[in-house]
């Protein structure tokens, strides 16, 4: 009923190609980042409600939006060039101790640079990992990026420059200094990450939309036509692994700085990969919302479960817990995936469309 | 000037119909309507055409038929199918092709790592009467292709589009199908190629008494092998009748066939036809 663009007349080629064009999807929007910028804080700082608590911010919204971050870092890869990945965690993991190193070895620059070079280092990984993908398709891509995923583990354990020579293979960040803020409390972190995310996010949702979007995406959908129509492979393809990288990279530095403080080589793992992976699959794979609502359901959903038994005051062991969250999570994702193949981005489409339709059933 | 209207009578009495179709409506993706409400009869042992323009609804139509929309994300969601005295809905498309129920998918999909032969065989998968049988059935397949016997062992990847189409009506006929749903068998094909297969069809429905529905863009070649046809117009069905009518309708001369009798004519005698879709919309 209020779903409705009856009444909103574009005039301009601008308004119409807007990432947002009806009114009432930009509100929501604009509402929405008030919320997260500015109702946030001002949540934590009078305590109200679990936002008083470290941990919202620590344990959830953190991770989530670095996560959510990384998913759109792959989407652009898997979602919308078709070049399947499993080595996200492993680029997370290059962005972490490429801005490490840089941050020990270049001291005195601003700590945002060395966030962006870490990105910059990945990227140039990723360029030279994508260079297979030109001849390597599908699955294979896969297995060739589980290589990748593989190496550098390896390279994060072994090499000893790369976590300095520590005998653990924990490494610590820099104070988290930006041009003299120094963000401490639980809610600067998330704010930092925000703004990451926002601003990734806004630049991504317009890289796909234009002129290199549309070549990922003939690309994915059947890489000779679009070689007939003139686009170069090479380039289309590079592209995609350097921005995804990229952009992965820079959530990595993040996870690894923001989040976690200080951390070993298993934080870049294999699992963080398919969980990422997941996440693009879940949410819908070539959609920016989708990696959002990935991410939610991947992070977020076993929290909750978490949540359950306590909740109804049932005493269960954490053992328990933790094993029925395997189940029911999977069995989830199996049911989701069954009912939406195309993960919950087509599912918000469908409602849209038909919130837009409403009374009538089409 | 007068016109056949569309006959609000089937074709054929619903009993000796091996197909009838009624009044089905098909959704795609939940929103998008495609089919508004077709109803048509297959007699049995007839052939009958569908035809209409691309995105009409033909492929869509033979899809319900044989229940294969769910993996297009489409339902029926109004309207019943039967055939032969069963109700389609709810029975899988390999219980169908069981029952003799059979589709040519349009574009062929021969396997293409097999020889032709292996692809025959293919189609006896739903039969259980033994070696003996199966090579008799294909041995009949070959005396209706004798051209797939000479390429028997070549991969079908690796066959002509007029062999991988003969393949593929060969290898649905090793279902001992009674009725055939055949997509655009026409689609890439060389005239005289088109013009084989379409005698094939007829050869198999007046010796082996197979059912055919068609569906087809063209349409002179479809009104010319078919007993009866429908045609089909953004998801409805705006004309139907015995070929041999719908040949001297002079909507389908202008519109379907091309050929205009009274040369350029007004565009106030178009009005007719227009209104009418109007009316059909």
């Amino acid at each position: 009923m209020f779903y409705r663009e009856a009444g909103q007349f574009k005039t301009s080629y601008a308004a119409d190609m807007a990432v947002f064009p009806l009114r009432q999807d930009r509100m929501v929007v604009y509402l929405f980042l008030l919320f997260a910028f500015i109702g946030m804080p001002l949540l934590a700082r009078f305590n109200i409600g679990v936002f008083g608590q470290d941990y919202i911010f620590n344990g959830i919204l953190i991770p989530l939006l670095i996560l959510s971050l990384a998913a759109i870092g792959l989407n652009i890869l898997t979602g919308y060039c078709g070049q399947i990945s499993l080595g996200a965690g492993a680029f997370m993991g290059i962005g972490a101790y490429a801005a490490y190193n840089i941050s020990l070895r270049v001291p005195g620059m601003p700590l945002l640079f060395f966030i962006l070079l870490g990105g910059g280092v990945s990227a140039l990984v990723g360029i030279l990992f994508g260079i297979p993908s030109l001849r390597i398709k599908g699955l294979y891509l896969a297995v060739a990026t589980l290589a990748a995923q593989f190496f550098f583990d390896w390279v994060f354990i072994r090499v000893g420059w790369v976590t300095n020579y520590s005998s653990s293979g924990s490494v610590n960040a820099p104070q988290l200094n930006f041009f003299g803020w120094v963000a401490e409390r639980p809610i600067d972190r998330y704010l930092v990450c925000l703004l990451f995310v926002t601003i990734f996010a806004i630049l991504a949702k317009n890289l796909v939309r234009g002129n290199l979007g549309r070549q990922w995406m003939a690309i994915r959908d059947m890489d000779i036509a679009a070689e007939i129509m003139g686009i170069r492979p090479l380039y289309a393809k590079l592209t995609a692994f350097a921005i995804s990288s990229f952009i992965i990279g820079v959530a990595g530095a993040l996870w690894a700085f923001v989040h976690l403080g200080s951390w070993e080589p298993l934080a870049f793992d294999i699992d963080k990969s398919t969980q990422i992976l997941f996440m693009i699959i879940i949410g819908g794979l070539g959609s920016i919302l989708g990696s959002f609502l990935g991410a939610i359901f991947i992070l977020v959903l076993p929290i909750m479960i978490d949540l359950v038994p306590s909740a109804f005051g049932v005493q269960v062991s954490v053992q328990t817990v933790t094993n029925l969250n395997f189940v029911i999570v999977g069995a989830l994702i199996c049911a989701l995936l069954i009912y939406e193949p195309r993960g919950f981005a087509r599912l918000w489409g469908i409602a849209k469309e038909k919130l837009r339709l409403w009374p009538y059933p089409y | 000037m007068s016109r056949p209207a569309v006959s609000p009578k089937a074709a054929v009495s619903p009993a000796d119909a091996i197909l009838s179709v009624k009044n089905i409506e098909v959704i795609y993706d939940r929103v998008i309507l495609v089919l508004k409400g077709v109803s048509l009869d297959v007699p049995r042992g007839g052939i009958v055409a569908l035809l209409g323009a691309n995105g009409a609804g033909k492929s869509t139509t033979l899809k319900a038929i044989s229940n294969l929309l769910h993996g297009e994300r489409g339902t029926v969601n109004k309207g019943a199918i039967v055939f032969d005295g069963v109700e389609v809905h709810n029975r899988s498309p390999n219980e169908l092709v069981r029952r003799g129920c059979i589709q040519v998918m349009e574009g062929r999909h021969c396997f293409g790592h097999l020889t032709i032969e292996e692809n025959l065989l293919t189609g006896a998968f739903t039969r259980h009467e033994g070696k003996a049988e199966i090579a008799k059935e294909l041995e009949r397949v070959y005396s209706y292709f004798p051209k797939l016997k000479e390429r028997r062992n070549s991969l079908a990847g690796y066959t002509s589009g007029g062999e991988q189409q003969m393949c593929a009506v060969g290898r649905a006929l090793m279902s001992r199908p009674k009725m055939i749903l055949l997509d655009e068998p026409s689609m890439g094909l060389a005239p005289q190629i088109v013009e084989e297969i379409f005698n094939i069809v007829k050869m198999l429905n007046h010796n082996e008494k197979v059912s055919f529905l068609l569906a087809e863009q063209n349409t002179n070649m479809a009104l010319k092998y078919a007993t009866y046809a429908y045609i089909l117009e953004s998801g409805r069905v705006v004309l139907d009748g015995a070929t041999a009518t719908l040949r001297e309708n002079e909507d389908v001369k202008e519109f379907y066939l091309g050929i205009s009798t009274t040369g350029r004519r007004s565009f106030r005698e178009g009005k007719y036809y227009k209104r009418r879709k109007r009316w059909l919309a």
